[in-house]
């Protein structure tokens, strides 16, 4: 066995062992420079963005900079941070560790994962150098198979970023099913490792519809063969049905692992068994379930039938049934119970607070009466800020923080943790809460100019939203300073939680456990 | 720590317990990647269906002007490989790494068949102005959306070709493997694996040709 002072990090040496290893936990350390790069551009672009909208008039991008500033912005944010975010770094990290296996399934696979994310993600951005793209991260045609040559390159990226995402759910699937440790039933998983699932079956499901929607653009613009194009018969609507039969599970895709984490940070800070363990569980599914049968809410202006909508419309309200069950579950567990204000959990708390926004201005858009006075309008921008930001970016921090100290061996510095997660709970709301007022005043979306009535709502939310950046970039600096700087500690469970990962040595050996564990119990059995 | 490489034959990977896990979780891989094939061709089947209800006399026109005949013989031709597929995973179950090769170039010469057909079919459709791409059409159609059928026709069945195409790969792969008599009673997860694939390509073509040839 390992030689003692051993562990993932420090038993192999140099950059060819990272760029080769097949570690899942190594992996999850290249996930995390990665997406953190990749969401420190995305912030750039919505910097410069907000900047721009600070005054009515235009200030130094024109209209077409402006629309190729918010694409790169959605396209970064959706497919290169939000969607591998959690399920690919924090996942892949706990996942094996949580279940008692020496690593995933399909290991091989697993780093290939994380090269066709990197690909994809080059593939993408070269297209900045063929003039960028106006198109929206939602690509919607005819436009997309009309406008810059640049298209072809991003849905392209796109695409192979979407292998990426199908493979590391692939993996998580098998790893759950096949995986287990002796004693590890289904229901006797942490409720994080039990959002992967439910994530990891809508990215499996979902994932190919976009796949091989992208294929068709990219076809559609090679060969002109046009089956989205009218004038020759096809459909542009159908693009739409077939993006958001993925897009609107991929919103689930990213929000509900970042639900996972929350559950695993409640539990631990409020040192408390989680309150209704199976529901929260079957929630999961049950919003991957429903995920599959709503896209249609996106498309109420489309041209859909009034039944159709109506469908659509009562199919989404019925996702408020399992987020509410989970949220009234995380607040149970919170009652009573004995709460240390953490920097995770601070983070964590954030996500309440702005998730419960989020999903609830969600029911407001899925009647469709309100939706048609709304569409297009900031109102919607700021609730999927709300759900995206301050859900799933969220609890991907609070994950961070969370299983810093276990990645690592080193602890941050919890002073300044807590005032980073202070300062984006502060930033974000002032930046989001006037888009909501705005939007509800019918300021439309994806414009660089606007009427002077709305300047003093622009003005609140881009100064809220130098405040949030100070708070992320701030949290971001704390993590990778004392990734090296930090204090170095040994402590197995420096936080008391009960998963299998605080059992194992801070940070763990290449094959996680010295012996694999036999599992007698549920989780978090706090005594 | 470099991983010492394990003779597959009796022993598992490192990461695995036993034989039979790592056996399991490779088929389940296998068939979750079907999944994700179906999920795939199952959106443009939609769209086939959607545009066929929307113009159905361009798909009567469209069908007519596909050879059935052509279709036929290649629905024969992967039947018959989907066949000799099934007997080389048998043969590698039973230890016989030599049969099962053999059984593998049935299946790939079936695989280019196929694709020899599909040349003929293709450029005899390109060469009547056929091919809908801009440039490439110049077919005097008696229905309005008849273009619209051929993208669907040439889009389905150039995916599908594609998939042949890697199947092909697979075999390579493969025919390597059992040469070195790589498998055993015990292990032979990979030429499982290839052949669910070829069944599931072959499934996807028994759907597409009465769809694009006979109706
Ligand atoms: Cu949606």
């Amino acid at each position: 066995m390992s030689t003692p002072g051993t562990n993932y990090i420090n038993c192999e040496k140099g950059i060819w062992s990272w760029l080769t290893t097949i570690d899942h936990k190594r992996i999850s350390l290249m996930y995390f420079y990665t997406i953190l790069g990749f969401f420190l551009l995305g912030g750039l672009f919505a910097i410069l963005l907000r900047t721009e909208l600070l005054t009515a008039e235009p200030m130094f991008m024109n209209g077409n900079q402006y629309n190729r500033a918010m694409t790169l912005h959605g396209s970064l944010m959706v497919f290169m941070v939000i969607v591998p975010g959690i399920p690919a770094l924090l996942g892949n990290f706990c996942l094996p560790i949580m279940v008692g296996a020496k690593d995933v399934a399909f290991p091989k696979l697993n780093l290939l994962s994380w090269y066709l994310l990197i690909g994809g993600a080059l593939i993408a951005m070269l297209s900045l150098f063929w003039g960028g793209v106006d198109t929206g991260w939602t690509f919607y045609t005819p436009y997309s198979s009309k406008s810059a040559d640049a298209v072809t390159m991003v849905v392209f990226g796109a695409f192979i970023m979407g292998l990426s995402s199908i493979m590391t759910g692939l993996n998580f699937l098998v790893t759950i099913h096949k995986l287990r440790a002796p004693g590890m039933t289904m229901m006797r998983m942490p409720l994080f490792v039990w959002s992967l699932y439910a994530t990891a079956i809508m990215q499996v499901l979902a994932s190919p519809v976009l796949g091989i929607t992208l294929l068709l653009i990219v076809a559609e613009r090679v060969f002109g063969i046009g089956i989205f194009d009218p004038n020759l018969g096809g459909d542009p609507v159908l693009f739409q049905h077939f993006f958001w039969f993925y897009s609107h599970p991929a919103v689930y895709i990213m929000v509900v692992p970042a639900m996972g984490v929350v559950s695993e940070v409640i539990s631990t800070f409020s040192q408390k068994t989680i309150f209704g363990y199976k529901a929260i569980a079957f929630s999961s599914l049950g919003i991957a379930f429903i995920s599959f049968l709503v896209w249609g809410h996106h498309m109420f202006v489309s041209g859909q039938s009034d039944l159709a909508g109506t469908i659509f419309s009562v199919l989404t309200m019925l996702v408020g049934v399992p987020t509410a069950i989970k949220i009234f579950n995380w607040i149970a567990t919170l009652y009573k119970g004995r709460i240390k204000l953490d920097t995770p959990m601070i983070w964590t708390l954030n996500f309440l607070a702005n998730f419960t926004i989020g999903g609830v201005t969600g029911l407001f858009l899925a009647a469709v009466a309100v939706d048609v006075h709304v569409h297009d309008t900031y109102f919607v921008v700021a609730h999927f800020h709300y759900t995206m930001l301050g859900g799933a970016l969220t609890g991907l921090f609070s994950g961070l923080y969370y299983w810093f100290p276990k990645m690592t061996g080193r602890m941050y510095n919890e002073t300044q943790g807590r005032i980073a997660a202070v300062l984006v709970f502060i930033g974000f709301n002032a930046t989001f809460i006037p888009q909501f007022i705005m939007g509800s005043q019918g300021m439309p979306r994806r414009y660089h100019t606007y009427d002077g009535v709305f300047a003093p709502y622009h003005m609140a939310s881009t100064f809220g939203s130098y405040i949030l950046a100070a708070g992320f970039l701030f949290a971001v600096y704390i993590l990778v300073r004392d990734m090296f700087k930090g204090e170095k500690i040994e402590d197995k469970n420096p936080w008391g939680g009960t998963t299998l990962e605080w059992t194992t040595q801070t940070p763990p050996i290449h094959e996680n456990f010295e012996e694999i564990p036999t599992v007698t119990g549920s989780p978090y059995e706090y005594r | 720590m470099s991983t010492v490489k394990v003779d597959r034959r009796v022993d598992h990977s490192h990461h695995f317990e036993s034989m039979q896990q790592e056996h399991e979780s490779g088929k389940q891989g296998t068939w979750l990647f079907m999944a994700t094939e179906v999920m795939m061709f199952g959106a443009l089947f939609t769209a086939y269906f959607l545009y066929r209800g929307k113009y159905f006399e361009s798909w009567v026109e469209g069908g007519a002007l596909l050879d059935w005949k052509l279709g036929a013989l290649n629905t024969v031709v992967l039947l018959f490989s989907s066949f000799t597929m099934a007997l080389a995973v048998r043969e590698t179950q039973l230890g016989h790494n030599r049969k099962a090769l053999k059984y593998v170039i049935f299946t790939t010469v079936c695989a280019f068949a196929f694709l020899v057909v599909k040349y003929f079919e293709y450029t005899g459709k390109i060469h009547h102005g056929l091919f809908p791409s801009e440039g490439m059409w110049s077919y005097d159609a008696q229905t309005p959306q008849l273009r619209l059928f051929m993208v669907v026709y040439f889009i389905m069945t150039g995916l599908h070709g594609i998939h042949i195409l890697i199947g092909i790969a697979l075999m390579f792969w493969l025919m390597k493997r059992l040469k070195n008599e790589e498998f055993s009673k015990d292990y032979y997860t990979a030429v499982e694996g290839v052949g669910l694939y070829w069944h599931i390509v072959d499934l996807i073509w028994i759907y597409l040709f009465p769809l694009m040839y006979l109706m």
